[in-house]
């Protein structure tokens, strides 16, 4: 029995993790370690990145040949594929996101690990609508990329 | 009117809550919109106690919100026994709850017109599923002349819930949401020369025709409150009526507030009303987590899942949406209890061991209006044993299944299945079943060229393989296996 197979969160040693020259590139994260019947971001892929040995594998990702466009963030059906770019300090940290209301450009975000617990504060860069799935950037610390999983509106303060 | 039970903003969903209807709840005057059935429109209202048991009186809701149990029967402008979950709202309606078992009409009241139609088809399709509209558009592709029933005023089934994308290939329409891909399937199908839709109407019974060799069915179509019957005679008939939630077993599993997880994502999604404002879901398959994320996107809190199971059973990608918003999975966990009085107000969770014995003193009391149980659920089989082909309990499939062949034909030649009552599983392989389905009806009935049916069958058959292939498609595979192996026997 894995862990998370009980508790519904993965751990960072449950995936395979990018080299910090490839997330300085920019990188997608695919948190989809189980044989579902599934495979949109594979289509999605301009480059072919992603690959699956059968429908029921789960997705690879070519990590030197992502491009980090993050077309399969809104594409993927759970929600389950994340763009992480290293920029000095700063991470860029893209999610996707379907709740209202909408982040909008330049707001402050308190950012949410896989557990539901907040790290910190972030600042929206970027949305972009995928069908009613919008694809959110936010840039936040960098060491926190592979922690923050969900973002949160509303006061940063507390 | 219920404002605050009414969900007005939405990220996935737009409603339409803009034409007002006005109608009388037991002497009380009331407010919903045109959209509406009865029943959303009364729990918009807060009406939540729909009916009373007989014996006790206790207080009864609505539990399935798809018209296949009997708690929402209620009395509709003096006609008895209206399943209110899926009767559209009318201006002006007087509905009246049912003290114990409802009286006959009485004699003012119209009498339902008995006209003796008759419609005679190639295919008919029962239920307007995923299942049912794939099998329905295969049949209709090949030149049969289809009829297809549904007991909803709209088609889609349970798809029209569905506010998620799906999983799956291209094929399967992977990535498009449910209520999208319901559209589609809908658009086609009015758009279809070879297609007849009966909407609001119920197929009820099989009968014998000595003179005939077409399987006559008799069919109830609702016209208001009142009906109809129309007899439909058909050279082979497809059966996709899906299934019905599971309750569970414990105090208070009658209480208003206590709902299959079904049921209210039927009424938050399809009719834009909240179930309540804190909930407790019980399961998580993938029915359990699914709702529950729904649930928060129409801004209601989940306070948390329980599972019995050791192990959370649905997709573990819908599991960890759940977790990153802050919702807690028990597992080792059941509920024991549900309190209050004329509707949920606590609900008592308890541990479990590993022989799934409740651990005594580990209780903890839940603040909660509403409970939600997705805990399985069962094909609906009755109109299959009616007509008495062979069927068989089947654990895996969900319970008493009709035996099938690959082709979906049951042991009465010209009955064909697919879809959940074949079998629970979900809606990717019910569409698949259905084209089987339909294919194969069309080829039965005379309407087919062999070579091309065949290489349809061989393609969609390939298809469904190909998904029940990993570990979550085990049960459908072993249920599969079953029903083919008592299949052989019984031939």
């Amino acid at each position: 029995m894995r862990e998370y197979e009980q508790t519904g969160v993965l751990s960072v040693n449950d995936l395979v993790l990018p080299s910090t020259k490839q997330m300085q590139k920019g990188v997608a994260i695919t948190e989809c370690i189980q044989e579902i019947p599934c495979n949109p971001c594979v289509d999605s892929c301009p480059v072919n990145a992603i690959s699956m040995k059968n429908i029921n594998a789960p997705p690879i990702v070519d990590y030197d040949a992502c491009i980090a466009c993050g077309k399969c963030v809104g594409v993927c059906p759970g929600l389950a594929i994340f763009v992480v770019k290293k920029e000095g300090d700063d991470g860029l940290l893209t999610l996707p996101y379907e709740f209202l209301p909408i982040p909008k450009k330049d707001e402050q975000v308190i950012t949410i690990d896989r557990d539901g617990k907040k790290v910190g504060n972030g600042i929206v860069k970027r949305v972009k609508k995928q069908g009613k799935t919008m694809v959110v950037t936010v840039e936040l610390d960098a060491k926190d990329l592979m922690k923050v999983r969900h973002i949160k509106m509303g006061n940063t303060s507390d | 009117m219920g404002v605050a039970l009414r969900i007005k903003n939405h990220p996935i969903l737009d409603f339409h809550h803009d034409q007002p209807v006005k109608f009388c709840f037991n002497g009380k005057s009331m407010l919903g919109y045109s959209n509406d059935t009865i029943a959303a429109a009364l729990h918009a209202n807060g009406i939540t106690k729909f009916s009373e048991s007989i014996r006790f009186h206790r207080a009864r809701g609505f539990f399935c919100g798809i018209g296949k149990c009997s708690s929402c029967l209620m009395t509709v402008n003096g006609i008895p026994n209206v399943r209110t979950c899926i009767v559209p709202l009318k201006e002006k309606v007087e509905v009246k709850t049912q003290d114990t078992f409802a009286s006959w009409p009485n004699k003012q009241q119209k009498q339902t017109e008995q006209e003796s139609l008759i419609h005679t088809v190639d295919v008919l399709v029962v239920g307007g599923g995923p299942a049912g509209l794939d099998a329905a558009i295969q049949a209709a592709d090949r030149g049969a002349h289809v009829l297809l029933v549904d007991e909803n005023q709209r088609l889609g089934g349970q798809l029209i819930k569905q506010t998620h994308k799906f999983f799956g290939s291209k094929q399967e329409n992977a990535g498009t949401r449910g209520i999208s891909i319901a559209q589609q399937l809908e658009t086609i199908i009015q758009n279809h020369d070879h297609i007849d839709v009966f909407l609001e109407s119920t197929v009820f019974g099989y009968y014998e025709d000595t003179n005939s060799d077409l399987f006559t069915f008799a069919v109830s179509q609702r016209k208001g409150y009142d009906s109809t019957i129309i007899k439909v005679q058909a050279k082979t008939v497809v059966f996709a009526v899906g299934a019905m939630e599971n309750m569970l077993l414990f105090p208070g599993n009658d209480l208003p507030g206590v709902y299959g997880a079904g049921a209210v994502q039927t009424l938050m999604n399809v009719y834009g009303v909240k179930p309540g404002e804190q909930v407790l879901m019980v399961g998580a398959g993938n029915v359990g987590l699914i709702v529950s994320y729904q649930l928060l996107q129409a801004g209601i809190t989940v306070d948390r899942v329980v599972e019995a199971a050791p192990l959370i059973g649905g997709y573990h990608v819908h599991a960890a949406k759940l977790r990153r918003c802050g919702v807690p999975i028990f597992t080792r966990h059941s509920i024991k209890e549900v309190k209050g009085s004329d509707h949920v107000e606590s609900a008592v969770i308890v541990e479990l061991d590993e022989n799934w014995q409740e651990i005594p003193g580990s209780e903890e009391i839940i603040a909660c209006d509403t409970v939600c149980l997705a805990v399985g659920l069962t094909p609906s089989t009755r109109l299959l044993s009616q007509i008495g082909v062979q069927m068989n309990t089947i654990p895996e499939a969900g319970g008493y299944v009709a035996l099938h062949d690959e082709q979906m034909q049951t042991s009465i030649p010209g009955v064909f299945i697919a879809g959940d009552n074949s079998g629970i599983e979900e809606a990717s392989t019910a569409m698949i079943e259905g084209k089987i389905a339909g294919v194969a009806a069309a080829l039965k009935a005379d309407k087919v060229q062999k070579r091309e049916a065949k290489q349809s069958l061989m393609q969609f058959s390939n298809e469904l393989a190909r998904l029940r292939a990993g570990p979550f498609g085990e049960k459908p595979r072993i249920a599969k296996q079953k029903i083919k192996t008592l299949w052989g026997k019984e031939q």
